[in-house]
């Protein structure tokens, strides 16, 4: 078993349950067991691109010093990597890595903490640098391998037509992205190690709209009906994502985007870590379909298929 | 400092090396609903008519997906530029979201991210 830290962040709690509760389960089938950072605080949520703005990256960072505490404390041994399953946690977290990389920064952002335990509390430490954040997708990768991944397939996703959409975060920009910017084959790889066939979608790096869902539902609307549009074409019977903020627009938006255009059929939107636990056959629990977190329900498309 | 000297401390980019492709505004998933390309505040960013780009919604409109910072082959982060554009506003104006605005029925699903990411890029 490897142990490596891991950092929830708010949305894998809330309205992605789903992903973490399938993710965990998947991991520890594959021998890697996900330890959670003692009293983690918000992410940061897209960081700052202002050369100036220290203030939003000392959530990150303070993260990043539970990571240097855990291993002070002995729940980990010698470990400078954290795991996250949210495409958004995980590029705030790795931004801020790089962004304190420039020492005078990272000097005034340590006072900042070291100021903030005289006052009210806080770290004990300031950040020595070299966490490294990885995404989930990355641990599947590079420490279990898709070999791994194969081997523990019991129930392959024979005939299950899916569409991978990988969204921005994860992949871009290159520095802190996992994969090629413009043609990702992480999640590819996987679907195939799960016996899934796999659709092509030309969409599959394109924004989904963000943060616009709160306040221009219209521009998510259009993008929605673009993003599922032409893998439904392909004959894609589910999307498959890694980000929980694509996902709610994928899944939920598909209404605003119907009202735009009404050829647009109904599409379920899973995360991966799912498809991995029904394709492990773990118990139906960790599939994370029964939460009621899906707007669009996959669950009649996998008893069609044999799978639920 | 001038406004144009301001977008260049803020987001760390030099707008000079930009030579007007056009490539970022094809990439632009959203350059649909917005009023200027993105290579048009380019351009007046580099013209130093920075006022101008504060007319138009682009800035806004950008989403942060950062298509057009891995296509530059001037390799210009223009999404920090968007960024900077809007640190400049937000610093000198008021918000430009309001909480109370958003329909409650809609508060009850959306997931945290989607709403302190909003906040992230629309308030200061």
């Amino acid at each position: 078993m490897i142990r490596l830290p891991y950092y929830p962040g708010c949305a894998v709690q809330t309205t992605a349950r789903n992903y973490a509760i399938s993710g965990i389960a998947v991991a520890e089938k594959l021998g890697v067991e996900l330890v959670e950072l003692p009293k983690w605080n918000c992410c940061g949520v897209f960081p700052s691109l202002a050369t100036d703005d220290l203030m939003r990256h000392l959530a990150p960072i303070r993260n990043l010093i539970h990571v240097q505490e855990m291993n002070d404390s002995g729940v980990v041994q010698n470990e400078n990597r954290v795991v996250t399953f949210c495409s958004m946690c995980f590029h705030t977290l790795k931004e801020a890595s790089l962004f304190v990389k420039d020492e005078e920064k990272l000097g005034k952002i340590n006072t900042f903490f070291e100021r903030e335990k005289e006052f009210v509390g806080g770290v004990k430490q300031g950040y020595k640098g070299g966490i490294k954040a990885l995404d989930f997708l990355e641990v599947l990768r590079d420490i279990i391998g898709y070999e791994k991944i194969a081997k523990e397939v019991k129930k392959p996703l024979k005939g299950l037509k899916v569409a991978p959409y990988y969204g921005c975060l994860v992949i871009r920009p290159r520095e802190i992205g996992i994969d090629d910017p413009e043609n990702p084959t992480i999640l590819e790889n996987i679907l195939e190690a799960l016996g899934a066939e796999i659709i092509n979608n030309p969409n599959r790096t394109q924004c989904c709209g963000s943060y616009h869902t709160i306040d221009r539902k219209d521009i998510v609307a259009k993008l929605t009906y673009d993003n599922l549009i032409y893998p439904i074409r392909n004959g894609a019977e589910v999307v498959v994502t890694c980000c929980p903020l694509c996902t709610f627009n994928l899944d939920f938006r598909q209404k605003e985007a119907r009202e735009l255009h009404r050829d647009l059929k109904e599409i379920p939107v899973m995360y991966y870590t799912q498809l991995m636990a029904i394709a492990f056959e773990l118990d139906k629990q960790f599939y994370g379909v029964d939460l009621e977190l899906h707007h669009v329900d996959p669950r009649p498309l996998l008893k069609a298929k044999n799978l639920y | 400092m001038d406004l144009a000297e301001k977008v260049k401390s803020i987001s760390g980019e030099d707008v000079l090396s930009c030579y007007q492709c056009g490539l970022c505004s094809g990439s632009c998933p959203v350059r649909y609903a917005m009023d200027l390309s993105p290579t048009q505040v380019i351009r007046l960013v580099q013209i130093g008519e920075v006022e101008k780009i504060f007319e138009s919604n682009t800035f806004w409109i950008c989403s942060t997906c950062f298509t057009c910072q891995a296509r530059c082959p001037r390799k210009i982060n223009i999404t920090k530029i968007m960024e900077a554009l809007r640190q400049i506003r937000l610093r000198r104006d008021q918000d430009k979201i309001a909480l109370s605005k958003i329909p409650k029925e809609e508060l009850k699903i959306f997931p945290p991210i989607a709403l302190v990411s909003n906040f992230r890029k629309t308030t200061s």
